[in-house]
């Protein structure tokens, strides 16, 4: 019982690894830049792009051999002069604003900047009718 | 108290539930590629296994619409598309293989146990076609017009259902 038991584990722990490629990842996937100025530029920009394989990682976050796929791309990209905000809008073109984590304003996403500053709004103008009132209730 | 107190705590109420639904049903599944209806990009990929040749986006211009199907030998949901991939092929449908991150004897192996729908399959090493094309996963295979044309795209595999509308899609195309 004990050892069918222990085999199943086994087998569910090396089932995740067997859907894994094996070959070497991509060039600058865990190599950075030899310029550091570069280097920087280039890991800012994957802190900020969204690993397409896993949940709620960037790809600068994820060992996913994809994830590496990508950080090569950024990195011979940086390295070729390309700007950052032209690789996120090179990725953008493809998988959409899913890829990206940086907050951009769009017809979708303005309300999510324009309800807070309302509220704030809202809020000190209640604020401000209370306590005008209550000091015309001193005065008085 | 007044009715209108009850506001604040119901617009909470609210969030929270939305949150709690979005937790349990939300997430994309599936990220569609922008690509679509857009010419299919430039490149050049060498043979992913012996005896048969490497795919470049010349092999795509000229004659019937084509399959592009991204696979890899490593992939699972990979096995359960190959009879799929078998029948287009029967149908006349040529199919040109994209290997992502794959080895030529591994690549020979998955051909020889299930069958080998392609007439071409390029090595994709570093996935470079992949993200190109705006493929988040494998397997996921995209209808290429006679013009080069990126035409539909089809996330993951290919099941029995799905033939017959990729058959349509190919015909209308033409």
């Amino acid at each position: 019982m004990i050892r069918a038991f222990l085999i199943f584990l086994f087998a569910a722990i090396a089932m995740p690894s067997a859907a894994q490629d094996t070959l070497p990842p991509a060039p600058y996937a865990y190599k950075q830049l030899d310029d550091p100025d570069l280097e920087a530029k280039a890991s800012d920009l994957m802190d900020t792009l969204r690993c397409l394989k896993c949940q709620s990682q960037s790809i600068n976050d994820s060992d996913a051999p994809m994830a590496g796929d990508m950080r090569h791309q950024v990195r011979s990209r940086i390295l070729a002069g390309e700007e950052p905000d032209a690789i996120r809008a090179w990725l953008i073109e493809r998988y959409g604003n899913y890829v990206s984590y940086q907050p951009e304003v769009s017809a979708s996403t303005w309300p999510l900047f324009a309800i807070p500053a309302l509220l704030v709004l809202i809020a000190a103008l209640i604020l401000l009718r209370r306590l005008g009132k209550r000091r015309q209730e001193e005065r008085a | 108290m007044r009715p209108v107190f009850f506001i604040p705590l119901a617009l909470f109420l609210f969030f929270a539930g939305l949150a709690a639904y979005m937790l349990a049903n939300g997430r994309f599944e599936t990220v569609p590629s922008g690509m679509v209806d857009k010419p299919l990009p430039e490149f050049s990929l060498p043979p992913a296994v012996d005896g048969l040749p490497g795919a470049s986006q010349a092999n795509f211009i000229g004659g019937e619409p084509k399959l592009l199907n991204i696979w890899a030998s490593w992939c699972l949901p990979c096995i359960a598309e190959a009879p799929q991939l078998e029948r287009l092929k029967e149908e006349g449908v040529e199919i040109i293989g994209i290997a992502i991150r794959d080895r030529p004897e591994d690549v020979a192996d998955f051909l020889s146990r299930y069958g080998n729908p392609y007439t071409r399959i390029g090595a994709d090493d570093i996935s470079e076609l992949q993200i190109e094309i705006g493929a988040a996963g494998v397997p996921e295979t995209f209808v290429i017009d006679g013009e080069g044309k990126i035409r539909y795209q089809h996330i993951g595999d290919i099941r029995a259902d799905d033939v017959p509308e990729i058959l349509e899609i190919l015909e209308d195309v033409k």
